[in-house]
């Protein structure tokens, strides 16, 4: 170790990977549903796809977790985004490109992607 | 890459109730279920809880499931990780609350909680050094050797207000302070690892779940006072802390943060383990250091102070595994920030080992300045089974019990000497209604009668003759002379003893005698023991009149003593317990049907 910047490196590195065992109030929960319907209809590849671009980008206020049976079976995969103090925005018929698509825009970039959001899928 | 952390605790004390099988089984289930390339399984320190493991935490959701057994592993995996249902019987109860999950720093034990020392317990693997880079490892070190004169490292110290955490509280900044001001030639660090208070184990956790810690805090230490070799003490007891220690320095070696030319700044340092026999003793710090020069574990007369001739007759400073755990923190986040935590008295926060009759056993960090009651009611869940809080002891075989009079004291180094106890290194055994207090005293003196060294006489035969005392009293043998010539070794002891072993030795029976003196006394005049403890002063007894010849008691007697005798009017006669042949051991009582109640404790 020859620097505070060697150090950083390493640090910036593995903060992607160590920062969901730090839960915060200003953490971004970005949640896949993971029961048989959403699995069914492939929801494990955009769950991986998620957080492997949580990891890769050290984005240390986003938390991805799953969750069972949100109760639109017909719209699975569903991705949900949830920002603190602010309404939770439903995603669905979601794929791998879909949802990093919604990780940029959204959950990085603070614009709602509102063609593939659920109220606009049903109208 | 993965989606989600499964953290299990590989402490010493969820090892112990098999937590390496949860993880072996863990994994295997993981790879059956595919999810091998998504989820991680993290070995880590130990979260604190320790009756209840082995416990793990699965993250991101946080959920945290305590008590797992191989059995629930399958589920685990199918429910939780695959299809991300939290399995709710598993989760630690105090966790759900009126159906709702809440998180864990929202339950009792945890709220009242501040981790610095161990923060990074139960949060990282410690076998892993990126991980504790990742939480700002090795920060402060490359920030003192690059910024930062010793100097200023010891003004940041003494400015924090941080005490030694091994028990006698010295401030560590002046310790420092007075090793860098002797010049020398060679000087040395070393980290008191030798815990040995019986029921103390932070020390252990410490190291188990976050060992590079103390090696960043050393090499810190080392740069300020000019030092450029380490030892750490630890006893050989501590298999699992002395593996992972080990494995520590070797990783920080290989990253340059131990060896020569630390972050390009010329300072070297380097560090070895020394590993203790498991004697008492060598806690104190000339006697530890005397064992690692190869000798004997002795004590000898200070001054000279370590810090004017200590290891080889050297400068040497020698600091606690928790001392040390506080220093990287102090150093990034400013002296301020330490000491903004706890008393006037006593900054920043310390460890304690909560054990005895309690609900929640197990490794708890408070700000000072917390009341035992706090400690006791709120985090540790109350004493169990609706019995009553009668004392709690802290500071081990040199501290003293504080009776419930003392409940709402702030705990800090001042007033636990004020009401005749001390800090200690952290253990605080609670007591309930029916712990006899001559009783406790008398196992603290068995202790270091079995401890003391025997170079001094005070300490050798002093503690001998104290414990003869104390075994009349609870044989119901003592007269009054014999407390007085119990006070009085008391006072030879502490004034006349080569080392603190000795010189603290009497505080359990004198905290006791002050605060229990009643009890002594039904001991000596009343030959009762009030809390039923001591077997010598107890009888066990059938009321004839009650019971009814069922013979649970007969049949459950290890030792045969409870006789059938016909009487008039007890078809199937009554039951006697023969005195002479009963060991006291109570069973008949606790079996005698509830509703019966028929055999006494007198």
């Amino acid at each position: 170790m020859k620097s505070l910047d060697e150090l950083k490196a390493i640090r910036e590195k593995v903060q992607g990977t160590i920062g969901m065992r730090y839960e915060g109030p200003e953490q971004t929960r970005v949640v896949i549903g993971m029961a048989t319907c959403g699995i069914a209809a492939g929801a494990r590849p955009i769950l991986a796809a998620v957080a492997q671009m949580v990891q890769e980008e050290h984005l240390a206020n986003v938390n991805v977790s799953q969750t069972g049976c949100i109760g639109l079976c017909q719209y699975e995969p569903i991705l949900e985004v949830m920002e603190p103090g602010k309404d939770k925005v439903t995603y669905v018929n979601m794929t791998p490109e879909k949802a990093l698509e919604v990780m940029r825009m959204h959950v990085k970039g603070g614009q709602i992607v509102r063609k593939y959001t659920v109220g606009t899928t049903q109208k | 890459m993965y989606r989600s952390h499964v953290l299990v605790c590989g402490g010493t004390g969820c090892q112990s109730s098999g937590s390496v099988g949860i993880i072996k089984k863990l994994e295997e289930e993981i790879g059956i279920q595919g999810l091998a390339e998504e989820v991680s399984v993290v070995e880590t320190g130990c979260f604190g809880l320790c009756a209840l493991g082995p416990i793990l935490i699965v993250y991101p959701e946080g959920s945290f499931y305590s008590m797992v057994k191989e059995e629930d592993i399958a589920e685990l995996v199918s429910e939780h990780l695959l299809k991300g249902r939290v399995v709710e019987r598993l989760l630690y109860d105090e966790t759900v609350k009126e159906g709702e999950i809440i998180a864990l720093n929202e339950t009792d034990f945890y709220k009242k909680q501040h981790r610095v020392a161990l923060r990074n317990c139960g949060v990282i693997d410690p076998e892993c050094i990126e991980e504790y880079i990742g939480n700002r490892g090795y920060e402060a070190l490359g920030t003192v050797l690059t910024e930062k004169t010793p100097e200023e490292v010891i003004q940041i110290m003494l400015d924090s207000g941080l005490r030694g955490r091994g028990g006698a509280g010295f401030p560590t900044g002046l310790k420092w302070k007075f090793a860098l001001g002797n010049d020398s030639d060679f000087k040395y660090v070393c980290a008191n690892a030798d815990e040995g208070d019986p029921g103390a184990f932070m020390d252990r956790s410490i190291l188990e779940g976050d060992p590079h810690s103390v090696i960043e805090a050393m090499a810190i230490a080392g740069y300020t006072i000019g030092a450029h070799q380490g030892y750490v003490y630890i006893r050989a007891e501590y298999p699992i802390a002395v593996d992972r220690l080990q494995i520590a320095i070797d990783q920080a070696r290989e990253y340059g943060l131990l060896g020569k030319d630390i972050f390009g700044s010329g300072f070297d340092f380097d560090i070895e383990l020394r590993l203790g026999a498991g004697a008492f003793v060598c806690g104190e710090e000339t006697a530890l250091m005397t064992s690692i020069e190869g000798h004997r574990g002795e004590p000898r007369p200070r001054p000279p102070f370590p810090a004017e001739k200590g290891l080889f007759v050297k400068p040497t400073i020698l600091n606690n595994v928790e001392t040390f755990a506080n220093v990287p923190q102090i150093i990034l986040n400013g002296p301020e920030w330490f000491a903004s935590m706890g008393t006037e008295d006593s900054k920043g926060t310390k460890v304690f080992a909560l054990g005895g009759k309690v609900k929640n056993i197990g490794l708890v960090e408070i700000p000072m300045g917390t009341t035992l009651r706090e400690v006791v009611e709120e985090i540790g869940g109350g004493t169990p089974n609706g019995k009553k809080f009668k004392a709690a002891q802290t500071g081990g075989p040199s501290g003293g019990c504080i009776p419930r009079a003392h409940y709402d004291v702030p705990i800090d180094f001042g007033n636990l000497l004020k009401i005749g106890s001390m800090m200690g290194s952290g253990g605080l055994i609670v007591m309930d209604e029916d712990d006899c207090m001559v009783d406790i005293a008398k196992f603290f003196l068995e202790f270091t009668v079995e401890e003391s060294c025997g170079k001094c006489t005070p300490c050798r035969v002093g503690t001998k003759r104290m414990l003869e005392i104390l075994d009349k009293i609870t044989e119901g043998k003592a007269v009054m002379e014999d407390l007085d010539k119990l006070e009085e070794l008391c006072r030879h002891l502490q004034t006349s003893s080569l080392c603190a072993l000795g010189q603290t030795a009497p505080n359990p029976v004198l905290s006791t005698l002050d605060y229990f003196k009643d009890e002594y006394l039904a001991h000596i005049k009343d030959h009762k023991c009030p809390a039923g403890k001591c077997k010598e002063l107890l009888q066990y007894k059938v009321l004839a009149d009650k019971c009814i010849g069922c013979g649970i008691c007969a049949k459950n007697c290890p030792t045969n003593c409870i006789d059938n005798v016909e009487m008039e009017g007890k078809k199937k006669g009554v039951y006697v317990i023969r005195q002479e042949d009963c060991v006291k051991c109570g069973v008949c009582m606790e079996k005698c049907p509830p509703k019966i109640a028929a055999i006494v404790r007198e």
